[in-house]
Order: C-alpha cells, then structure tokens, then sequence
C-alpha cells in the first residue's frame, strides 16, 4: 500500500491504495466520484477523461499513486457555484449528447482543447478529440458545441 | 436526369415541412430534460450502484474457440484472499438453466442447448467456463488465473460455406450446422426471370460488426434472500423483458423479480438481449445472499456480447432492357454464431421483406440459410436485417444501371412506387401506407448539386485525375415500429409487439407519463413529455415520464427496432385522450353543463357558448383528489392507461446522396459531401430527430468504410479491443447536410413513423455506390466493406489487370 494524498473537486483526500489502483477506480470506487465513466481498456475512449492539475488525461491509464500531490477535476467539480461550464451548456444547447456516457470525457478533453486553441477551426475541433469515441451522436453536434463554446459562429 | 418534373414541383409544394404553431409542443425544437444530469457527472450507470456487503464477480472464459472441457477445478481460486466463492458451469448445472431463444423462425430450427456457463464444451473464443466471486474486482480478476481447465481442442469452423459441409460440427447432437432453412416468395421469380432482357447477379458480403455501445455492459443483483426477492440492476435495452426471461430461466417467481435499467449508454441492439451474465449473477446471489456486480470490460464486452451483420449474400435482379425491373433473386447465409441469443434466428428474415424496397416488381424469391460456426453470437444490431437488405439491393440497382448504360437515379425513379400509388402491397405482401419518393429525391438533388458533382466527376475521369469522384445514391424505405402483434405471431415470434402507457394526474396539476419504453440515449423524457403536453395543455416542466424499472413502469415491451415513438409515445398520445374523457365528464359535472356542451382548448374546459365559464386541467386534477362533488358512479381518478398495438409497421424512407473522393493511388477514401433527406412522418422534436440521423449516419458509414470484426481460421477474434477494431472518431467522419420531407404515416393518430435507424439504413450503400462509382471507369465492379484503403487498392490492382 502507498500513501497518496490528492484534491479531487476541491476535497483533500489522503488514502493508502495499492499501487496498481487506475486512477479511475480510485475516483470511483473509493470515493464515490462516478461521474467519470470507464468505457474501454485500451484507452482510445475517452471516457474517463479527467484533469490532472489542469491537463486532459485518461484516467484509466493514469495510477493513483501519479496523482498524488496532484489536483484532479472531474465532470463533477467543473461547474463553479452551480454555474455549468460554457462546454457544458453548449453540449446541451446544441444537443451534443445522447445516451451521455461519452459525455464526462468529451467534455474535459473539449475544456483541455480550447485552453490550448481558444478558437479552433472545425478541423482542429476534429483533430483535438480524436482521442475520444462517442457513438451516438456522429459528432456533429459535439463539433458545433465546442464551436459555440469558444464564442464562434457555427455553420449549422 | 435532375430536371425536376412539375408534378414533383406541385407535390413540394404538398409536403411542406410542418412548423408548430406558437402554442403547439409537437414539433418544437425542446432541448432535452435528460442532459442536466449527464453533462454534470450526475448520472446512475449500472456500474456506479454500490451496496454494503457488495461483491464482484468475474467470469473466466474460453481461450479456444472449440473444445471439450475434461476438467475445471476452481478450488485454488479459493484460496486467493478475498474470494467468497467460485463456480464452474458443473456447479451451477442444476440452477443456471438455458439462456432464451424468443424466436423459433421454423418448426424444424435447430436450438442448441445455451447454457450461462459452458459444462462439457466451449463453442467460442470468450465462452463462459467459470465465476469467481471476490470482495472487489481486482480480487476477482486475479483469481481467475488460479482456476485451472483442461481442455480437449476440437477443430473450430469460422466459414460460413465451410460450415454448411457439415464436416466440423458446432454441435455434434444437432448433426448438423444448417439452424433453419427460410423460404419466402411473393408472385413467380422464375416467371418474371424468363421476360428479362438482362440479369445481373452478384455476391455481397455483410461483415461481422461489433455494436460498441460507448457504456460496457453491467448487471447488479440485490437479494432480499429471506423473502426470495431479488431486484436486477442492468445495462439492458429491455427490462420487461428481461423480467420475464430470468423468471423462467432461473425458475425465480416472476413477481419476485424486479427489473431496473437506470442510466444505460446506448445499446444498439447489444443490450436487446438475455445474457449469460444476467443469469449468473442472479444465481450467484441467491446462493451468497449478498449483492453481486459483473461488469465487463471492453475486450471481455467483445467476445462475450453480440455482433451483429455477418451474412453472404447471393442476389439476382432481372429486369428489361429499358431499366423496368421484374424480380429480385435473393440466397442468403447469416451466422448465427456458436448459439442462440435472443432473437439471432430472425435478424436476417427482418430483411426478407425490405430487399424489394421501394420498387414495384413482378416476381421475388428470397430464401435464408442460417449457419452456426464458432463465433460470437449474432443478433441485432442497429436496423437488424434491413440495413443488409437495403445495401444489397441499392447496390445491385447500380450495378442494373451500369450494365444497362441507364442513370442510377433515373433506373431508381422508373421503378419506385409513385406518391400516387399508396397505398401499395409490395411483392412481400406488407402494405406500405404512405410516402413520397419523389419530394425527399427533388429535394436531396437540389442540396446535394448532384449536376454540378457529375460534372465534376467527368473532369477528372477525362483528366485521369489520380484522385477520382464518385456519387452514391441510397433510396430506401425501412419497415419499423416494431410491431403488430399478429404479424410477429405469424412469424412465429414468442411475444407481442404492443407498447403501454399510463397517466398519473397528480392533485397539483403535475404529470406522470408512466411508459414502457426503455431508453438509453433516444431522448424519451423530452419527447414524452411534449407528447403529454400538448394533449392534456399542460407544460412541458409540468410534465415527468418513469420509465425502466418493472415496479414502477410495470408493463411494457421496451426500446429497439425504431418502436419506440410509433407504438410507446402513441401510447402515451391515446391514454392522454382517455384522462381527457374522464375529465370532460368532471368538467361538465362541475360547470353543471351537458358533456356534448364542452369543449377542450388550450388546457381548459370550458362550456360551449360561455367560454367565462372554464376550468383548467389542473383544477379538474384537484376537484378529482377531493372528489367531494363528483360526478355520480364515476371512480375517483382521472389516472388512465392504453396499450397500443400497432395496425401496421411504419415506413420511413428517404434518399441519401454520397459524393467520395477516392485515391486512386493509396485507395483512400474520403466523403466530400453526404446529403440525406429523410421522410420519418410528423416530427415531435426535430433536434432529436437531427441526432438520430447523425448517430444513425455515423454507425453506417462505419460499417462501409471503416468496422470489420475479424476472426483468424482457430477462431480467435484479432480485431479483440478497440485498439485492433476501429470505430470511426470526429476527425473520420464528414458534416453532415440534413433534411426531411413530411409524408405522415396514416396507421397512428400522430403521424409517426420512427427514425433510430433509418440513417444507419440508409448510407452504407449510399457510401459504397459512391466509391464504386469512382473507380468504376478502372474496371472495378465492387469493393468488398469496409472499403478501407487496401480493400479499395486491392479491388483497383484486380479491376486494372481486366
């Protein structure tokens, strides 16, 4: 067991975890964070993506143990005050989301995305979440949500 | 050929897309009530479920994909720390029972026996051999590796013709692997055949597909042990159903079974279906007492849940030389895999009645072999039969017109059934209500410039330009809203195809819409709730809709084929009428007036004449609470219910317009531009209906470009995980240019129709037409899916050596 001490949405933890523990499991299963998902193992989904001290990464190929000291920022910790994120009202205003599983993921490598290209092309919106799979929605919509978030006009 | 004729001009005209009126919730743009929780992280996935005492189970599964298991001892599992048990498929003989087969297509179908865990064989790669049950799931992982097995190899057959010599049986006691043979014909093939002035026959390959809903599946038994209750939580597209099918696998009274589907992320038709795991699980926690959770990982997901696809078919068209098309010729082999899910057996004959199509023909022959190998099991995925008929068929249409020299479009409109015509009993003898193949073509050609992009596309043909443009013409209809009772009867199907719903006014003015529908992504709340809405004149806040738990939302028959809408929300549409009926009798009991003499408007009733003189809904809900002064011998209640059993399918079509750019010199292929206009009837939220079309885009286009799920000749699938089977990502895909016609179905008060499917219906032949198209001057006739850049590379250096 390995002593690890992090800040998860803005709660100190300090837990003993077994050093093989993925990230992820630890968010979810010891501390009840579930709204970050678990979609492969192989990690080409996305699904669990999260902030590790402000960058995108894939919680499922991140250990716990290479967390600590570190602040992680799940879906559940992005809104401030209760006011959702503007990426998280564009996926809803622009319908971005269906069946919502890939959403966490898709929504904190999009926060990532626009903090290193604050007005991407639709190209670069494309290219920047390739890392990520949705396979409900085609990705139109995704695409013109992170559009919308980043205060550009959208084609359709 | 695009010279738009005045009669279609005229029909535009009729078919105006409907834009609500102010007041109106059908066909309003409403943003969906089911995000706030899932872009917060707020969600209730079957995997997040934890309860004191819960613990994990894991299952292990055959690393071969045909064997005789000679032993299995689990007790050193036993001996890992945290391992509460551990059982082998010999344990649990006696209680894990058979997994269902809902769909015994002929009277002499052969049902192998399916057992949840493998006893004396495994018949495929992923095969359940044992469980471990741990205090987590790491333990339960690691214990796996302590179980030991010994296996006896018998010879795997992955080949579907191979399969059919009988030589490697899947199942030695069936003696053979030919499930069923399926004929079905409608007027004289041969008779049609020996009129042609020309034949064109061709052999499609469907490949196998890996559905991938983006949430693994998941299943969660908590026992009530003393009292024999259990409640199932699961990652499941029909907990109705599955209700059902547990009781009678496991021999647990149906009334002690209780059913959940929370928050479940997509499905596809992987999660229509009764799994092993569901059954264990159950088992499990009957025997521990405790609360017991499996869930899959993505590669252990892509052995052990369905495929779907996977069939060779053999068609023939014959036809007169002027383009008039007098039959169709169709020989189908389907894989069914090592066993039987739910409804594998029928999959393929939901496509017996869709390779006519749209066109009037003289004579159809269709017959289907279905095949068992040493595979995964098959079953629905994502139009489920008609996705293969629509490509086989739109693609030997292209493959007609080019030997007959004739426009693909112009072939396709000398042939459709006209506007005029409906409505029209197909040579499969369904009776297509309504539709208009004209205005949704008029309109896709005037989006999409087809005259512009063939002139193009002859550019470059005379520029022997290394990059080549094709066009790709998909006009299809699907037969959906799954379905009129008798119908599936007489398909020998095990259930009905009716929807419930119910109405709970509450004494506030508040709305319960109970339904059985089950969704898991479609948007139902929202849409429901319009529905509700605008027939009581409620709000649309005012308004909540249960669904997916069988103690809540008690009857219902669930969420696939494209039902949902057509057979559940109309449901809810005709019990909204009834709590109207129940409330015009109060109203008029209240108002002292005659009930002929009230009217309904805007939420109100009021008395003809003195329209003063009203009462609102929520006001009748609240006299009816009280039912201090009530109408005499009527129950107290304005609470009503409706089962709906549809008259007939529904019939969705469209025309989708594919321009691709193929590289002649790598093989790659890239979509510069797909248009679809789709015709799916009235529309109650067209921002769902959009994404329905997109999603259903995106997951064909897949199939033609990009899926493939592969097994080597031992039967090991090598495209395992996500990594080896690729699933398209936003950089892959193209923007979309959408668009729909407004024919509305007359078989349902809402005009409904039903969309979940018709874009993955639709745009696998549209995408590979078009890539044929490009390279058809090269001398290539086809191109095997996914039309990856080796398939098409390939198919170039063969057509270039003709």
């Amino acid at each position: 067991m390995t002593r690890i001490r992090t800040t998860v949405d803005g709660v100190r933890y300090e837990d003993d975890v077994e050093p093989r523990l993925l990230l992820v499991h630890y968010l979810r299963d010891r501390l009840g964070r579930t709204g970050t998902p678990v979609g492969c193992d192989t990690s080409n989904c996305g699904a669990c993506t999260v902030h590790l001290d402000g960058r995108a990464v894939k919680s499922c190929t991140v250990l716990a143990v290479q967390a600590d000291g570190a602040e992680v920022t799940t879906i559940q910790g992005l809104a401030t005050n209760g006011e959702w994120h503007p990426v998280q009202k564009a996926f809803h205003e622009r319908h971005a989301l269906q069946c919502g599983y890939c959403t966490p993921g898709m929504i904190m490598a999009a926060v990532d995305l626009l903090r290193d290209n604050p007005t991407p092309s639709e190209d670069e919106v494309r290219e920047g979440l390739e890392g990520n799979l949705c396979r409900c929605t085609g990705y139109q919509n995704i695409v013109d949500a992170v559009l919308q978030a980043s205060g550009q006009e959208v084609r359709s | 050929m695009s010279e738009i004729d005045p009669g279609v001009v005229a029909l535009e005209a009729a078919d105006q897309i409907s834009e609500p009126d102010g007041e109106r919730e059908l066909g309003r743009r409403r943003l969906r009530k089911e995000d706030a929780r899932l872009v917060t992280g707020q969600t209730n996935w079957t995997d997040n479920i934890q309860f004191p005492g819960m613990v994990h189970m894991a299952v292990l599964r055959s690393p071969m994909a045909h064997a005789r298991i000679s032993r299995v001892d689990v007790s050193p599992a036993l001996q890992r720390p945290g391992v509460l048990a551990a059982y082998s498929g010999r344990d649990l003989a006696e209680e894990q029972g058979a997994l269902p087969c809902a769909w015994p297509v002929t009277a002499d179908m052969k049902h192998p026996n399916h057992p949840p865990l493998a006893v004396d064989e495994v018949r495929y790669v992923g095969d359940g051999v044992a469980v471990v049950v741990a205090r987590d799931r790491y333990a339960a992982a690691d214990a796996l590796e302590a179980i030991e097995v010994d296996y006896e190899p018998l010879p795997a057959v992955v080949d579907m013709e191979e399969a059919l010599k009988d030589e490697v049986l899947v199942h030695s006691d069936l003696g053979t692997n030919r499930c069923f043979t399926w004929p079905f014909a409608g007027g004289d093939y041969d008779a049609a055949r020996a009129k042609a002035d020309v034949v064109v026959t061709r052999r499609f390959l469907q490949q196998r597909l890996i559905p991938t809903a983006m949430e693994p599946r998941s299943v969660v038994v908590a026992p009530i042990a003393a009292a024999g209750e259990y409640t199932v939580y699961s990652a499941t597209q029909i907990p109705h159903i599955l209700r059902l099918m547990l009781a009678m696998v496991t021999g647990t009274p149906e009334q002690k079974i209780r059913v959940i589907a929370p928050d479940v992320g997509g499905g596809f038709g992987s999660k229509l279906d009764v799994y092993a795991e569901e059954v264990l699980a159950l088992v499990v926690a009957k025997r521990l007492g405790q609360p017991v959770k499996w869930t899959e990982s993505r590669s252990e997901g892509y052995q052990a849940t369905i495929h779907g696809r996977d069939q060779i078919q053999d068609i023939e068209v014959a036809a007169k030389s002027d383009g008039t098309l007098l039959g169709l010729k169709v020989d189908l082999m389907a894989d069914m895999g090592a066993y039987l899910q739910l409804v594998t057996p029928g999959v393929p004959l939901l496509g017996a009645f869709m390779f006519n199509s749209i066109y009037k023909m003289e004579g159809y022959s269709f017959t289907c072999h279905g095949v068992f190998t040493t595979k995964t099991p098959t079953d629905a995925y994502r139009g489920a039969g008609r996705p293969e008929a629509t490509f086989a068929v739109e693609r030997i249409m292209d493959e007609l017109a080019a030997e007959i020299g004739m426009d693909p479009m112009e072939l396709r409109r000398k042939n459709w059934i006209r506007h005029d015509e409906f409505p029209y009993t197909t040579i499969a003898g369904l009776t297509y209500d309504s539709g208009n193949y004209e205005a949704a073509t008029a309109k896709a050609i005037d989006l999409f410039d087809y005259d512009g992009l063939r002139r193009e596309q002859e550019k470059r043909r005379a520029d022997n330009d290394p990059v080549q443009l094709g066009i790709g013409i998909s006009t299809f209809t699907e037969m959906c809203g799954l379905a009129p009772s008798r119908v599936l009867g007489s398909l020998s199907y095990g259930a009905g195809g009716w929807e419930a719903a119910a109405i709970r006014m509450l004494p506030t003015g508040k709305v319960e819409v109970v339904t059985g529908t089950a969704p898991h992504g479609q948007g139902h709340v929202t849409s429901w709730s319009q529905i509700a809405a605008d027939a009581l004149g409620v709000p649309f806040e005012d308004v909540e809709v249960i669904h997916s738990d069988t103690r809540a939302a008690p009857q219902g028959m669930d969420t696939y084929g494209s039902r949902s809408l057509v057979v559940g929300g109309v449901a809810v549409h005709l019990a909204c009428q009834k709590v109207l009926d129940k409330a015009k009798r109060v109203a008029a009991h209240l108002l002292e007036a005659a009930e002929n003499d009230v009217e309904f408007a805007g939420g109100s009733f009021s008395v003809k004449g003195s329209p003063e003189a009203k009462l609102s809904i929520q006001e009748i809900a609240l006299a009816t609470f009280a039912s201090h002064n009530f109408p005499d011998g009527m129950e107290p209640t304005l609470n009503s219910d409706y089962v709906m059993d549809p008259e007939n399918f529904s019939f969705p079509h469209g025309t989708h317009l594919c321009a691709v750019e193929v590289d002649t010199e790598t093989g790659f292929v890239k979509i510069r531009k797909y248009v679809a206009v789709d015709d799916v009837g009235k529309v109650i939220n067209p921002v769902i209906v959009e994404g329905q079309v997109h999603g259903g885009l995106a997951q064909g286009i897949a199939q033609a470009l990009y899926e493939e799920a592969l097994y080597d000749a031992d039967g090991n699938l090598t495209t395992g995980t996500l990594v080896d089977y690729y699933v398209p990502t936003a950089a892959d895909l193209p923007r979309f240019t959408t668009d729909r016609t407004e024919t509305p179905a007359t078989s349902n008060p809402l005009g409904v129709k039903g969309v979940g499917e018709a874009g993955t219906i639709a745009s696998t032949p549209a995408v590979v037409n078009a890539v044929v198209d490009a390279v058809r001057p090269r001398g290539v006739v086809d191109v095997p899916m996914p039309c990856s850049p080796e398939h098409v590379w390939r198919a170039l250096q063969q057509g270039g050596a003709k």
